[in-house]
C-alpha cells in the first residue's frame, strides 16, 4: 500500500502539485486522470523518488521515502516496476537481455535460471519468439509488453505506468490494459497508472483520482465517475464523444424508467 | 550569469565524478560493460589513429627537411626533431584532440539519448547507480586503452616519415633513420602515455557529463555533443600546457 499526505511541489514558483492525499490499495489498479499540465507525471515521479517533493509524505508499507537514506531508497526501489511512456528498453541489449537485466544487477540466481525467469516474463507478455530481437526491431505495443515484462521481472510489489496506452491502436490498447490487470490481479502489486485514455480507465481503474491545476479534484471508481456532478471532471470525462453519447443514452434510459414507474 | 552557470558546472561536474567513482553494483556487469567499451571506443579507434599519424608524420618530415636547410645543422636533425615532436606533442595531445571530436561525441550523444528517451530514469528506478554503470566502464576503458593507441600512433607517425624520405630522399632514409634513433630518452614515451591517460579521463568524463545532464530531444543531445568536443578541446589545450610545465619545465 502507498499513502501520500499533503504532498506539495513546486518548480520556480509556480504549484505543480498542491496539497495531494491519496491512498493507493495493494492488488488493486489506481488511475490517476487529468489533462495534460495537470501534473500527472510530476505525482507519479515523485511517488518513485525521481523528484524530490517540497512537502508531504509518501509511505511505502509505513516508510516515508522523502529524506530516506539513499541506500533504503535503492533497496526499495527493487520492489518497484516502472513503465515508461517511451517504453524506455535498452536500444543496446536484445528483448531477452532487457528482461533479464534488473535480474543480473540484483538476482542471485545463477545465469540459467535468470535466462529462464525473463524467458518466463515474456511468456507471460506473449513475446517469446522476440526474444532474440533488438528494441529497434519491434512495433510500440510489443515494446511496451516488453518493458512490462522487464519490470516484473524482480517480481515487484509496486507498478507504475506513465501513458501506458499513448500511441498504440484501440486493440493493443485493450491488450495492454489487460496485461496490466492480470498482473496486478496475479502477482498481488500495488498499482499506479497515469493516463488520459477513459477508456483504459475504464477497462481497468479500481480507484480513480483526478487531477487539475496541481490540485485533487476528485477520487471515486469507475461508477461513481460516470453520475458524478463535479464539473471540471464532466469536463474532462465527456471531452470525448463516446463518453458524451453513453451519458445521453444512460440518462434517456434512466428517464425512460422514470416515466415508466410513473405510469 | 554566465560565469555562475560555470562554476554551476564545474560543480555538478565534480558531484557527477563522484557519483562515478564507486563500486560497482555487480563486478560481473562492470566487466562486460568495460570490454564492450574496450572494443568501441579503443579499438574501433586505432584505424582513424593510424591514418592520421601517418600523413601527419609525413607531412612533418616533410616540412622539417624543408625549412631545416641549413649546412650548419646535419642531416639526421630531422628525424631527431620529427621524432621529438612525434612522441612529445602529436602522438598525445593532437591525436587526443582528434579523439575528443570521434569518442568525445560518441559518448556524449550516446548517454545523452538514454538521457532524454527515459532510459537512464528507468535505471535509477531499478535501483541501479546509473552513472556508475554507464560511466564507469567509458572511463576506465578509454584510459587503459589510450596508450595502446599512442603507440599505435608514434609507429604510424614514424612509418610515415620513413616512407616520405624513401619516396623522396630527402633526407635519405638512412639518415632519417639514424636521426630517429639518436638521442633517444625513453622517459619521453611514458610521459607521452600518462599524459595521454589523462587526456582520456578528461574526454570520456567531460562527455559523458555533457551527455548526463542533456535535457529535452534530439537537439539538445545534438548540443550536448558539440558543446562536449568544445569543451574537451580547451581543457586538453589548458592540461597540455600545465602538464608540460609541470613535468618538463
Amino acid at each position: 500500500m502507498i499513502k501520500v499526505k499533503n504532498l506539495v511541489k513546486e518548480f520556480e514558483g509556480r504549484v505543480v502539485l498542491n496539497d495531494i492525499t491519496a491512498t493507493f490499495k495493494q492488488g488493486s489498479v489506481n488511475m490517476i486522470i487529468g489533462k495534460s499540465g495537470s501534473g500527472k507525471t510530476v505525482f507519479l515521479k515523485c511517488l518513485i523518488g525521481l523528484v524530490h517533493p517540497d512537502a508531504g509524505e509518501i509511505r511505502y508499507s509505513g516508510k516515508n521515502i522523502i529524506g530516506m537514506k539513499s541506500k533504503d531508497l535503492k533497496r526499495l526501489r527493487r520492489d518497484m516496476g516502472m513503465l515508461f511512456q517511451g517504453s524506455a528498453l535498452f536500444d543496446s541489449k536484445t528483448v531477452l537481455e532487457n528482461v533479464m537485466f534488473p535480474l543480473d544487477m540484483f538476482s542471485r540466481k545463477n545465469k540459467r535460471e535468470r535466462r529462464k525467469r525473463a524467458e518466463f516474463c515474456l511468456e507471460r507478455v506473449n513475446l517469446s519468439q522476440a526474444a532474440d530481437l533488438y528494441p529497434s526491431e519491434i512495433s510500440g505495443g510489443m515494446m511496451k509488453r516488453v518493458a512490462i515484462a522487464r519490470a516484473i521481472a524482480l517480481n515487484p510489489k509496486y507498478l507504475f505506468c506513465d501513458e501506458p496506452n499513448s500511441g498504440l491502436d484501440p486493440k493493443t490498447s485493450q491488450l495492454i490494459d489487460e496485461l496490466i490487470l492480470d498482473i496486478t490481479t496475479d502477482f498481488s502489486m500495488t498499482t499506479v497508472v497515469v493516463s488520459h485514455d477513459m477508456n483504459s480507465v475504464m477497462n481497468i481503474g479500481d480507484n480513480i483520482l483526478f487531477l487539475n491545476e496541481g490540485v485533487k479534484e476528485w477520487e471515486g471508481n469507475k461508477t461513481e465517475i460516470m453520475g458524478s456532478d463535479n464539473s471540471k471532471l464532466n469536463d474532462f470525462v465527456f471531452a470525448s464523444d463516446l463518453f458524451k453519447k453513453i451519458k445521453e443514452a444512460e440518462e434517456i434510459i434512466s428517464d425512460n424508467d422514470d416515466e415508466e414507474k410513473a405510469d | 550569469m554566465s560565469f555562475i552557470n560555470s562554476i554551476e558546472s564545474i560543480g555538478e561536474y565534480a558531484l557527477l565524478v563522484k557519483k562515478v567513482i564507486a563500486v560497482p553494483d555487480r563486478f560481473r556487469e562492470f566487466f562486460k560493460e568495460f570490454f564492450k567499451e574496450v572494443y568501441k571506443l579503443g579499438v574501433n579507434s586505432i584505424w582513424i589513429v593510424m591514418v592520421i599519424s601517418f600523413f601527419i608524420g609525413a607531412v612533418i618530415v616533410m616540412q622539417i627537411a624543408l625549412n631545416v636547410a641549413s649546412p650548419l645543422l646535419p642531416r639526421f636533425t630531422v628525424g631527431v626533431v620529427s621524432r621529438e615532436i612525434i612522441l612529445l606533442e602529436f602522438s598525445s595531445t593532437i591525436m587526443c584532440l582528434i579523439l575528443s571530436g570521434k569518442v568525445g561525441s560518441n559518448i556524449a550523444s550516446e548517454i545523452g539519448t538514454m538521457r532524454v528517451t527515459e532510459q537512464i530514469d528507468a535505471l535509477d528506478i531499478m535501483g541501479v547507480n546509473s552513472a556508475n554503470y554507464l560511466i564507469l566502464p567509458k572511463i576506465t576503458a578509454f584510459v587503459a586503452f589510450m596508450p595502446v593507441l599512442v603507440i599505435f600512433s608514434m609507429f604510424m607517425g614514424l612509418f610515415g616519415g620513413y616512407i616520405i624520405c624513401a619516396m623522396t630522399g630527402t633526407p635519405p632514409v638512412a639518415t632519417y633513420v639514424y636521426g630517429v634513433q639518436s638521442f633517444f630518452r625513453e622517459s619521453f614515451v611514458w610521459y607521452s602515455m600518462v599524459k595521454s591517460m589523462i587526456f582520456g579521463f578528461i574526454i570520456a568524463s567531460v562527455a559523458a557529463y555533457f551527455g548526463y545532464t542533456a535535457k529535452g530531444g534530439a537537439l539538445e543531445v545534438g548540443k550536448a555533443s558539440t558543446d562536449s568536443v568544445v569543451i574537451n578541446s580547451i581543457l586538453i589545450l589548458m592540461t597540455d600546457l600545465v602538464f608540460t610545465q609541470l613535468v618538463m619545465g
